[in-house]
């Protein structure tokens, strides 16, 4: 325990001292923002027409127009910004050469591996909390259902943990962060679209590529319900890959 | 206490080690010496748990590092060949982080600190970013974080590479100190280095021990006989005729630097006296007599030259 935590304070050190968070950060909010902002007006707009449209006025409510569609903006915005946080987390170390002592102090591999998935995930919450203050704003005018607003998060939290397990996976396959950025982003992608190929891919395969794409899986959460299966799903497919990435850094002993 | 058996790592089909096997006691200082390519590096990660051997094994106090990993490298300190630090933190926040994984907290971790940080002169650099430090202070982080938490042993791989000649002296020193309580295990392709520093010396060649021994010992094995460094002031031809006729004389270097004359002879006292007698007699002014060992260079250039023509 007290190995994962001090990988976990060195990992979160460098990573606040990196201009990379901070880039990641500012962009992340600014893009957030701005589609929350647009979801606000859009509502504005939406508000005055149902002055004349009764029947529009009864379906206009705050958490469909402007909290439901965040959260999957946000989405959109974490699949670019992830990879961020965790290219460096492998890629680095094996360039730096630290990955050496890394593994040579008394450490076991699924301890600093679990440091630094915490990390990751901290720095991912850190950045994500950001997103909080315009949902506050938005509560000092209209009266949010904030039930909705946390299940939102808990799959947004856990969507960004199953992105930051893939994206360690990535970075544990090279020594360079760019290229494991490219395959984190590009893997995301992918676990994302995979459902789409539910019309043409018959039924059975179709019923488990829309069970495995990652993003299927936050609907229920937005709409503010918490289902065992999706939470079993980003549960399993965050174990996976840290699985995945113990199984691969094991492999340095036979490859050399 | 240190023991390898039939030690063989093949990266892919290139065997980078063959068959090594060694003993080192405790307390022991010994030096891995070879010329790069060796295999010193990778029985050094073999022995820090890094790398597992293809086949053979290491026992560190009788544990086996493939099996008992953690426990092994709980008893080592190492600083690998390229001194990998991590840029971003501060000298005594990558201190602090080295000494919580290897199992210090509270008031021992910030004593230990305190001790590897006063021990490798780096008081005045706690607080400073290691990405600013110098390359000799750098080398120097790198030893204090393989010494915190007082490991039994410690591995340092070309701990003195790219240092300037009085970092090198101060590196030295410090492992030197090391001694006693500790064993030292420390690879370098630096000759002096070894002499200095090890009682003992392991020369690689092509992934295999070509030699194992002190470096007195093994610079008066391979030293055949006894070796007479002369000046002569005298015609060099007939010189060079004349202590040849000597008996016991077994070979004659002229073209030693400066004019002086490398006699070659069984190991038998005296022979010396026999040829400045000789000189003197012959009516030579002989200026200087002298004996020469052979160096640690000489013997690891026969050594690894007489391996290649195997």
């Amino acid at each position: 325990m007290r190995g994962i935590m001090a990988v976990f304070k060195k990992e979160i050190t460098i990573a606040f001292s990196s201009p990379i968070f901070y880039a990641a950060t500012f962009i992340f909010l600014v893009v957030s923002g701005y589609f929350f902002y647009t979801n606000a007006i859009i509502y504005t707009i939406r508000s005055f027409q149902a002055g004349q449209n009764p029947f529009l006025a009864e379906r206009l409510n705050l958490s469909d127009f402007v909290v439901k569609p965040f959260f999957g903006d946000m989405a959109i915005v974490l699949l670019l910004m992830v990879p961020l946080l965790t290219m460096r987390s492998y890629a680095e170390e094996k360039k730096m050469g630290t990955i050496e002592l890394l593994f040579t102090y008394p450490i076991s591999d699924g301890a600093a591996l679990a440091g630094k998935f915490a990390a990751s995930v901290f720095t991912f919450l850190t950045m994500l909390a950001g997103t909080l203050l315009p949902l506050i704003l938005l509560e000092t005018f209209a009266h949010l259902d904030w039930g909705l607003i946390g299940s939102g998060y808990l799959g947004i939290v856990l969507l960004g943990a199953s992105f930051i397990a893939l994206g360690l996976f990535t970075s544990s396959l090279t020594e360079n962060q760019i290229i494991a950025a490219v395959l984190s982003f590009g893997a995301f992608l992918l676990f994302w679209v995979i459902g789409w190929a539910k019309s043409f891919a018959g039924p059975t395969l179709g019923s488990i590529l829309e069970h495995i794409s990652i993003v299927v899986h936050l609907d229920s959460f937005v709409k503010g319900l918490i289902d065992s299966r999706d939470l079993v799903f980003y549960l399993v497919f965050i174990f996976f890959w840290l699985f995945v990435t113990l199984r691969f850094l094991n492999t340095r002993f036979w490859r050399g | 206490m240190i023991i390898a058996e039939n030690l063989t790592k093949y990266y892919g089909l290139k065997p980078a080690v063959q068959n090594v096997s060694f003993r080192i006691e405790k307390g022991e200082i010994v030096g891995f010496l070879g010329p790069n390519g060796a295999g010193k590096t990778t029985i050094l990660r073999i022995l820090t748990c890094f790398l597992q051997p293809t086949s053979g094994k290491i026992l560190v106090d009788g544990l086996n590092g493939q099996t008992h990993s953690l426990e092994v490298r709980k008893k080592i300190g190492f600083l690998p060949e390229t001194v990998p630090l991590y840029d971003e933190l501060t000298v005594k926040q990558f201190l602090a982080f080295s000494g919580t994984v290897k199992g210090l907290s509270g008031n021992a971790l910030n004593g230990e600190i305190d001790r590897v940080v006063s021990s490798c002169s780096l008081t005045e650099h706690r607080e400073r970013r290691i990405r600013h430090l110098s390359k000799g202070l750098k080398q120097r982080v790198g030893l204090a974080q393989a010494l915190i938490n007082n490991p039994p042993i410690v591995i340092l791989d070309e701990p003195t590479t790219g240092l300037d000649p009085a970092q090198i002296v101060e590196v030295r020193k410090l492992i030197k100190d090391l001694a006693g309580q500790r064993t030292v295990l420390l690879s370098t392709h630096i000759l002096p280095e070894v002499s200095q520093i090890c009682e003992r010396v392991i020369i690689l060649n092509q992934g295999r021990v070509v030699a194992e021994d002190t470096p007195r010992h093994l610079t008066g094995q391979l030293q055949k006989g006894l070796r007479t460094i002369l000046l002569v002031d005298g015609p060099p031809t007939e010189v060079q005729a004349k202590l040849e006729s000597l008996r016991g004389v077994t070979r004659i270097v002229a073209s030693h630097p400066g004019g002086e004359i490398l006699v070659e002879s069984a190991a038998d006292e005296s022979l010396r006296p026999l040829i400045a007698k000789t000189i003197v007699e012959s009516g030579w002014g002989l200026k200087e007599m002298r004996t020469s060992d052979l160096s640690l260079e000489e013997v690891f250039v026969q050594l690894v030259t007489e391996e290649g023509k195997d």
